[in-house]
């Protein structure tokens, strides 16, 4: 079997898999980090988004063995001890969840839109939301939570 | 999905020896098609051969009137490409386009026109402004390199290495997208080429074509009025849960007009 070596979290981590194991089932039955979610497996759903190398992707649709040498981060990256990051605040403060089962993957992906786009418009979280997936919420406190969450750290407060 | 041995290609005559070497090898791309064809068991391939380490095949070049676009390029990276926005911005926009953020983040152009999936956005633009898919072996121009449904002129075994755009007078592409999956339920691309008017339809048919018919009556006079009244012909159409062979026929009149008013 193959030996995949990645930073995760800003550790590094190794271990044996098959070619076939994907991302999301390395960082969950690997490593016990159930934060990144299976929602669909078809990946349509964005439940499963992490960071690779700084970019979000679908960890349902990548090999483990593809992350060969990568900086993977999950949800459970970015808290900093009992203090949240900021887009993960601004969620908690605009009710953005009810059940929870999307909340990794949108915030995953809200940051990488941070990234690329400090102040989103509504319509520019809107469309960057298209590979997200919320059962719930009816996506109008996700909307508002991820403007805020990215005017947050625009402002400095950790990012 | 069934197991198979995974090779890192390190340079494009590495991955074309390694896809020789296996029983039933297959390329990955951004693997955005590959894996969940794999998940869904439709294939079983006995190797993988990841393109992603390929420095040589990832990037943008402008030069002499023309957009060369690396074949693992992904879709992000044209959508935001500053170059491509300047020579062709219809190109830019398709980019920006296709499925969703994440997706973008991943999928190529290689693999999107290897796949040749009926509905893919990017045979539009390639058919539409006359490009040239350079392979490890030839060139094959884009008119005659979608061959049908899932299918390309690439042999056993090439490699799509990049794709040249030549710069168009003006273009513009309209689609009218799945709300799902962002796939063109109609997709039109209309350029104003050197060779002339170009009208390449995607997600209509069983792959992408041209409206000669659309293509003849805009060399007459290039504005959209030169379109009105004219669909495409129902026959030969996809028709499924999503919409009737009428209705897709009715669509690429209504996206070509767009498509024309929009190159201005
Ligand atoms: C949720 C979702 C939504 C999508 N929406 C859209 C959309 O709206 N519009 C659209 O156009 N597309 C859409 N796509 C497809 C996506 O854009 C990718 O371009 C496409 O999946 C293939 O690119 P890839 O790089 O992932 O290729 P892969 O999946 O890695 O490969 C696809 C095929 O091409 C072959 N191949 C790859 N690279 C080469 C090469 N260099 N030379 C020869 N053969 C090669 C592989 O062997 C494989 O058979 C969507 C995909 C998903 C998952
Ligand atoms: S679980 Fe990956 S996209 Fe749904
Ligand atoms: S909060 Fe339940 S799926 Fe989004």
């Amino acid at each position: 079997m193959p030996t995949v070596n990645m930073n995760v979290n800003g550790e590094a981590v190794s271990g044996e898999v098959e070619a076939r194991t994907l991302l999301v089932q390395f960082l969950r039955e690997k490593l016990r980090l159930t934060g990144t979610h299976v929602g669909c497996d078809t990946s349509q759903c964005g439940a499963c988004v992490v960071h690779v190398d700084g970019v979000s992707a679908k960890s349902c649709t990548m090999l483990a063995v593809q992350c060969e040498g990568a900086d993977v981060t999950t949800i459970e990256g970015l808290a900093d001890g009992d203090a949240l990051h900021p887009m993960q605040e601004a969620f908690r403060d605009n009710h953005g969840l009810q059940c929870g089962f999307c909340t990794p993957g949108m915030i995953m992906s809200a940051l990488d839109l941070a990234r690329r786009n400090s102040a989103p418009s509504e319509q520019e979280v809107r469309e960057w939301l298209e590979g997200n997936i919320c059962r719930c919420t009816g996506y109008h406190n996700i909307v508002k939570s991820i403007m805020a969450g990215a005017r947050a750290m625009a402002a400095g407060q950790g990012g | 999905m069934h197991d198979f041995t995974y090779h890192a290609a390190s340079s494009v005559a590495d991955a074309a020896a390694k896809v020789a070497g296996g029983e039933d090898a297959v390329l990955m791309a951004g693997g955005m098609t590959l894996l969940p064809t794999l998940k869904q068991r439709l294939a079983q391939p006995s190797d993988v051969v990841d393109l992603s380490g390929v420095a040589d095949l990832r990037g943008i070049r402008v030069e002499g009137g023309a957009v060369t676009v690396g074949a693992m390029t992904v879709h992000d990276a044209v959508a935001n490409s500053p170059e491509v926005a300047a020579a062709i911005p219809a190109l830019a926009a398709l980019a920006g386009h296709i499925g969703d953020p994440q997706v973008r983040n991943r999928g190529t152009i290689g693999g999107s026109i290897a796949n040749n999936d009926p509905a893919a956005d990017y045979p539009a633009a390639l058919v539409g402004l006359g490009a040239t898919v350079c392979t490890d072996r030839r060139e094959i121009a884009a008119d005659e390199f979608f061959t049908g449904m899932f299918e390309t002129a690439l042999d056993e075994g090439e490699i799509v290495t990049s794709v040249r755009f030549p710069a168009p007078a003006a273009a513009a592409y309209m689609k009218f997208p799945n709300p799902a999956s962002r796939y063109a339920i109609v997709g039109v691309f209309v350029a104003r080429t050197t060779g002339g008017v170009r009208v390449a339809v995607t997600g209509a048919a069983s792959c992408v074509y041209r409206e000669s018919a659309m293509e003849a009556a805009l060399e007459g006079g290039f504005s959209a009025s030169a379109l009105d009244g004219m669909t495409a012909s129902a026959d030969d159409l996809n028709e499924d849960i999503h919409a009737s062979a009428e209705y897709r026929a009715h669509l690429v009149g209504v996206m070509a007009r767009r498509a024309v008013a929009a190159c201005g």
